[in-house]
């Protein structure tokens, strides 16, 4: 019996010693992410103006988000440019990883200079693309390095004012985005292609099989789940992005250009709409965890397979 | 065991007890007023008269500088929700967020200060300057009538012409009227240069542009009729406003990319001579001046449509200060801002940053384009000032209307609709609310 509570005591202090321990972060976590989150969820259902009293409202804000159009535009079009980084820039970045992981000439030069665009600051990117994308003129010429060089090369019928264009601004901003973020996916690929054993390329080689037959049969199967956690990492980013958008088309063209974050943004800084744009931010925030959820599960799915 | 446990409940002790001492209000000099400002472009000559101020009366003045405004407005807003605002500082928001800030007690009513001395302080300064800070007897905001802000300087939105460009182009007269300005715009484009340029990316610059035509084609009360649900949008009158743009549009009046062009792009290429017209306001002077000096440029009016009603810009004080309510320091801080504002250091101001100083006296220190934009300080409107504001949905609506338009997306009866629609349901909501 003795023996027993003794050896109880001893685990209950080996559990508090464990919680202690955790304690301080935990400590962190709720004040610095629980507690906004449910401040948030909290707000959302308030209306607020930054200052003085907050209105209860209930689920009305929710309600009024669901049939604003705007707002799910904005979400269309930051699916737009998830799936322009998804596709293209993804599949760069997958190719430029399967050529410097080869031996090749300058691989190390290629490597730092293909991670060059995702460290420099969005709002120096996003100004360096408006320049390259200006439709203005001086003396007959044109500003923008995209038109100008359309024009030298006798393709002046392209030439074209990119930004203020309907039908080719967010197109710009999401292949700008992808330029952006292709770096982030080439280093995260090639570490993963490193990691392959390369004893199964030679039992490859030896069995006679082809290149396709090897990139398909051996390198993909090795490399999904590298490509898993790079499409979640491209899903989030992407969905999230807005300062390129900022910094490229101001506060957008009509509502082509507007994602969901510059709607938030717009709603506490013009509207002054703070329940709103937390409603806004829940809704958001759900969407992103529901889509998150799906791809764990698809994950889960292809790993059993 | 017990020592790992009293270790970690140290580190835990140690980890709270930092959050919330750093959490806590920061030792505060008690002689040392503090201000909080956005002007990135004034801070030096501010530090340089807060070392004046200290060095004549011994009052020690902190000035802190948090840029850009939006950021500003951000930190005045979270820093009045957890009652840590400086002893002086700015509200950079609608005049109904002011007056929130007033009836929450958290900005002192200068009225009394100013009508000392016979009303000495409030006559030195540009009236519109003062009509800003003004809540008059009738306000919708319930607040007590008064004067709650000192301008630093005043500030209005016209059209600047460039000189030589017109001249190349063979535009003997600066254009006066729509049509003149019409037949200039197209000498400009057959000589290969952009008519107006302007950071409508910035899109209040196309409503204010779009508010002057207002005025002009049908009058202040007409405008206020409207926001207040009595006249519509789809009313002629507005179908001529919305016109404006579309005409401007097709005459190839704007300079490319003029919807999404941030203004600082916008002042480079007015500086840079790409553009003969520009819509900017007159904070434009030093931003000119520091991009191409030698830039040979003056201020017009936008160009009337209607010839009997009067062409109102936006104007009135550009930057205006209020005395934190709570503040232990709150005389110290009117005795400062009233030296701030007094003639000697505002013409300090106009030659150092070349705004227009907000006291009248200080006018002789400006620079001649300058003296352009105060001729025309009487011709000034601000939304701050009207009696009634447009709902901020409505506002949007019609702002990213005029977009559409520019680029030529929809017409002006398809914009005056959907705007029109959206104040209904607006209305609506707000009825329901009510």
């Amino acid at each position: 019996m003795a023996k027993r509570q003794k050896m109880s005591s001893i685990k209950l202090a080996d559990i508090s010693e464990n919680y202690l321990f955790i304690l301080p972060a935990v400590i962190i976590f709720a004040i610095f992410y629980i507690y906004p989150f449910i401040d948030i969820i909290n707000l959302s259902l308030h209306e607020w103006k930054g200052i003085g009293p907050k209105v209860f409202v209930g689920l009305r804000n929710f309600k009024e988000l669901m049939s604003d159009k705007i707002w799910w535009k904005s979400i269309w079009n930051a699916t737009y440019i998830t799936l322009w980084a998804l596709t293209f820039q993804n599949v760069l970045a997958f190719m430029l990883a399967l050529a410097c992981d080869r031996e090749i000439r300058f691989k190390k030069f290629y490597r730092v200079v293909f991670f060059i665009p995702p460290v420099l600051s969005q709002v120096v990117v996003g100004l360096i693309w408006r320049w390259i994308l200006n439709a203005g003129k001086q003396d007959g010429q044109y500003i923008g390095l995209l038109n100008h060089l359309l024009d030298s090369i006798g393709l002046h019928h392209l030439t074209n004012d990119w930004l203020s264009d309907p039908a080719t601004a967010l197109t710009c901003i999401a292949i700008v985005h992808c330029w952006m973020g292709f770096g982030w996916g080439f280093i995260m690929l090639l570490a993963g292609l490193q990691t392959i054993d390369k004893q199964l390329y030679e039992a490859a080689k030896v069995d006679g099989a082809s290149s396709w037959s090897t990139f398909w049969n051996v390198t993909i199967p090795m490399m999904v789940p590298v490509i898993l956690v790079v499409v979640i990492l491209t899903v989030l980013g992407s969905m999230q992005a807005f300062i390129l958008v900022l910094s490229m088309v101001g506060q957008g063209l009509v509502h082509h250009t507007d994602v969901p974050v510059t709607r938030i943004l717009g709603a506490m800084q013009g509207t002054k709409e703070f329940g709103y744009a937390c409603a806004m931010g829940v809704n958001f925030a759900i969407i992103l965890i529901a889509v998150s959820a799906l791809m764990k599960m698809g994950s889960n799915k292809l790993k059993q397979a | 065991m017990k020592k790992i446990i009293a270790l970690v409940l140290l580190v835990v002790m140690a980890v709270v007890g930092c959050f919330f001492w750093g959490c806590g209000k920061k030792p505060v000099n008690t002689n040392e007023i503090l201000i909080w400002h956005w002007m990135t472009d004034r801070h030096q000559a501010f530090e340089t008269l807060a070392q004046q101020y200290s060095e004549q009366t011994g009052v020690a003045i902190k000035i802190q500088l948090f840029a850009p405004p939006d950021t500003y407005s951000q930190r005045i807003t979270a820093s009045a929700q957890a009652n840590t605002l400086p002893d002086i500082f700015g509200i950079l928001d609608k005049k109904e967020i002011f007056a929130d800030f007033i009836k929450y007690g958290l900005v002192a009513d200068l009225t009394d200060e100013y009508k000392k001395d016979d009303g000495a302080w409030e006559q030195a300064m540009f009236p519109k300057a003062l009509e800003v800070n003004r809540f008059t007897a009738d306000n919708i905001y319930d607040v007590k009538p008064g004067i709650y802000g000192v301008p630093i300087d005043v500030t209005n939105i016209q059209m600047l012409y460039n000189k030589d460009l017109l001249e190349k182009a063979g535009v003997k007269e600066v254009p006066r009227t729509f049509d003149q300005f019409l037949a200039a715009v197209k000498k400009l484009n057959s000589v290969g240069i952009s008519g107006l340029v302007s950071g409508w990316g910035e899109i209040w610059l196309a409503d204010a542009f779009a508010s002057n035509y207002a005025f002009n084609i049908m009058g202040e009360q007409k405008i206020m009729d409207t926001y207040q649900g009595k006249v519509p949008y789809t009313d002629p009158d507005w179908l001529k406003v919305f016109r404006v743009f579309k005409t401007l549009s097709e005459a190839g009046a704007f300079a490319e990319g003029v919807v999404t062009k941030p203004n600082k792009e916008a002042e480079q290429d007015f500086a840079l001579g790409r553009a003969a017209f520009a819509y900017n306001g007159s904070w434009c002077v030093n931003v000119y001046h520091d991009m191409n000096p030698d830039l040979n440029y003056s201020a017009m009016l936008p160009p009337k449509m209607n010839p009997d009603r009067p062409m109102k810009i936006w104007g009135g004080a550009g930057s205006s200060f209020v005395v934190n309510e709570q503040s232990a320091k709150k005389e110290q801080a009117i005795a400062f801002l009233k030296w701030l504002s007094a003639e000697k250091q505002q013409a300090y101001l106009a030659r150092e940053t070349r705004n227009l100083p907000a006291n009248r006296k200080a006018l002789a220190a400006i620079p001649e384009v300058l003296s352009d934009f105060a001729k025309v300080m009487d011709n000034t409107t601000h939304p701050t000032i009207w009696k009634y504001n447009e709902l901020p949905k409505v506002t949007e609506a019609f702002d990213k209307g005029l977009q559409s338009i520019v680029i030529g997306e929809k017409t002006p009866k398809q914009v005056a609709e959907e705007v029109q629609k959206v104040k209904e349901r607006e209305m609506e909501k707000q009825r329901n609310r009510q």
